[in-house]
């Protein structure tokens, strides 16, 4: 049964992106000539003034940009000629430097205001207000201080990811069961072991998610970020290629920024399902 | 042996005149619970006290189940013992030394089994073992916890985890894993409560088996009457909470060997099961109401339920000495 539920959502998807690609390549195609005109005059004003075609490209431009892209994605010309590889690089690069500083920061200090009341109370209204802040508020900020606008872009990553798993470490750190506390507490376990022994493993699946959720969001202001500061990564290439008007390049962006954003999901999702354990 | 069936008296409880004057002797007791309160911040500035002025002596190797309705503050007692909580006044001497705070030496059954799901079943069990003796060798640990887990049936489950086993299974681990440490004490907070009657009755049969073979002193709680028949050797009855008390300590006349299955037929046991149930049932109630005059809190009533013409006959005939009527 899950098969042929497996087989025919699969025969389903097929079909809609063969529709979705049949709609597209029509939507953009020419409808012929609009009027008679000089052929210098039509070679000059190009097909979309001549025969009606959209300056949208069609899913066999973008085919072609893709291929054109991985096929070598790392060449580098020059700063504003960099493959889409190499751009993908330094994002990917920027977002772990963030993000795992992030983690260095966010777990141990989840850990500490979970195990303590107090902190968690005293703690709290910062991250009540700090938390919905745009990450992208903070760049200002960042470039004053920091001087440097790639580090800046690293810390607004850090900024950006630090919360879903502060909170998520909290919470699972205090909801550790009562009773396996107990049974740390009756065999006198130090607070030390009973830290790695019992509360991590009992947060791991909690934590995991705040980190999943995590990802998403830098993944996410990665673009935006290096929109802004420029020079390298994807958001930087997509801004550029919007200033060349290569729309087939910013299409081609966005279907490898959704590409890689599953990755790393798929990636934390895995990683928390090592640390589940079924009760 | 139809003589000995029940309903030849209801049984009534009197004070055994004889255990009045016999109270324990300080070198007998190896638990001494003190005088010991709980109260809560209640609404209002109030407090709620659950128990106070508690006092509670227990014997080396001596099986004792608490009875009492929820809310009598059974389980805090029990905590109180294991450490787990502090008494609002008083104290517990635990052989010549007050406790504070948690110790090896007091193994705790939780009543939910407390068992932690992301580790096998020896892994739960190495973890206390590990605890216990912490510079240990790796496979003198596992040995210790693969001894453990045998002794309670589990031989050849040992890489399963929680998940996979079933409420009897997982008390069974609970019960390996307080016993791979060697207490002093077992504490067991209605261990079989959420278990089926069938694998409550071979756990109570495991449990008797080890308790007996390794002398163990135990304090459990109960909610079953019959299962603090099979397994004491005296029995505490609370009042009802809150303020609670303890009612009366007692004696349960039936031969340290006993048999779950012939247990009914033993002299003595219905006086014991009718006088236990009389006091679930009502006297829980009134005495908390009206305590007896000469009630001392010290040194609660130490009860034998007067026995049948017909048990007492049979007692008289076996090799136990007779237990004196009131």
């Amino acid at each position: 049964m899950t098969r042929s539920i497996n087989l025919r959502a699969g025969v389903l998807s097929l079909a809609l992106l063969a529709a979705i690609l049949l709609i597209w390549q029509v939507a953009v195609s020419g409808t012929g000539k609009t009027e008679a005109m000089d052929p210098e005059y039509a070679a000059l004003m190009g097909q979309t003034a001549t025969t009606g075609k959209s300056a949208m490209p069609g899913p066999l431009d973008v085919a072609e940009t893709m291929w054109k892209h991985l096929k070598d994605p790392f060449y580098d010309r020059g700063p504003n000629d960099k493959g889409i590889g190499i751009q993908l690089a330094y994002s990917v690069g920027r977002v772990a430097l963030g993000y795992g500083l992030a983690v260095i920061v966010a777990i141990p200090v989840g850990f500490l205001i979970g195990m303590s009341p107090l902190m968690s109370r005293a703690l709290d209204p910062y991250i009540q207000i700090l938390k919905p802040v745009s990450p992208l508020a903070w760049m200002p900020l960042a470039l004053y201080t920091i001087k440097d606008s790639s580090l800046s872009a690293i810390f607004v990553i850090f900024i950006c990811s630090v919360w879903p798993m502060l909170i998520n470490t909290v919470f699972g750190v205090a909801s550790t069961r009562k009773e396996w506390l107990n049974v740390a507490r009756t065999l006198e376990v130090g607070p030390i072991r009973r830290a790695f022994t019992v509360i991590l493993p009992a947060a791991a699946p909690t934590i995991l998610t705040g980190m999943r959720i995590s990802i998403g969001i830098a993944w996410l202001v990665i673009v935006a970020a290096e929109m802004l500061v420029g020079g390298t990564g994807i958001g930087y290439f997509v801004w550029n290629e919007w200033n060349n008007l290569s729309i087939t390049n910013v299409i081609t962006s966005i279907l490898v920024i959704g590409l890689v954003g599953m990755v790393l999901d798929q990636l934390l999702a895995r990683a928390q399902r090592l640390v589940t354990f079924p009760e | 042996m139809s003589t000995l069936l029940p309903f030849v008296r209801r049984a009534q409880a009197a004070p055994d005149p004889a255990a009045g004057t016999h109270r324990m002797s300080n070198s007998e007791k190896f638990i001494s619970i003190e005088g010991i309160a709980r109260r809560y911040p209640a609404p209002g500035a109030k407090t709620t006290t659950i128990f106070e002025n508690l006092w509670l002596p227990m014997r080396r190797g001596e099986f004792v189940c608490m009875i009492g309705h929820s809310g009598c503050g059974k389980t805090t007692v029990l905590n109180i013992l294991a450490g787990l909580e502090a008494p609002s006044e008083g104290a517990v001497i635990v052989d010549g030394q007050a406790i504070a705070g948690t110790s090896l030496d007091r193994a705790v059954i939780f009543q939910g089994h407390a068992l932690l799901p992301w580790r096998t079943v020896l892994g739960n069990v190495a973890y206390a073992v590990s605890s216990r003796w912490r510079k240990a060798p790796k496979a003198e640990i596992e040995a210790r916890a693969k001894k453990a887990i045998a002794t309670v049936g589990l031989a050849g489950s040992e890489h399963k985890r929680p998940s996979e086993l079933s409420g009897g299974m997982k008390q069974r681990v609970g019960i390996a894993r307080a016993l791979s440490i060697d207490p002093k004490i077992l504490l067991m907070d209605e261990p079989f409560s959420a278990l089926d009657a069938l694998t409550r009755g071979t756990l109570q049969d495991e449990v008797r088996r080890i308790c007996v073979e390794t002398g163990q002193t135990v304090f459990m709680i109960t909610h079953d009457v019959d299962e603090a028949i099979y397994l004491a050797d005296r029995i505490v009855l609370m009042t009802n909470g809150p303020e609670a008390k303890v009612a009366e300590i007692v004696e349960n006349p039936l031969p340290k060997d006993r048999d779950r299955t012939q247990l009914h037929h033993a002299p003595g046991y219905y006086a014991l099961r009718n006088h236990l149930i009389d006091f679930l049932v009502s006297r829980s109630r009134t005495m908390r109401d009206a305590m007896p005059a000469d009630y001392d809190p010290r040194h609660p009533p130490v009860v034998r339920p007067s026995l049948s013409e017909a048990d007492a006959e049979a007692i008289a005939a076996t090799t136990e000495p007779a237990p004196r009527r009131a």
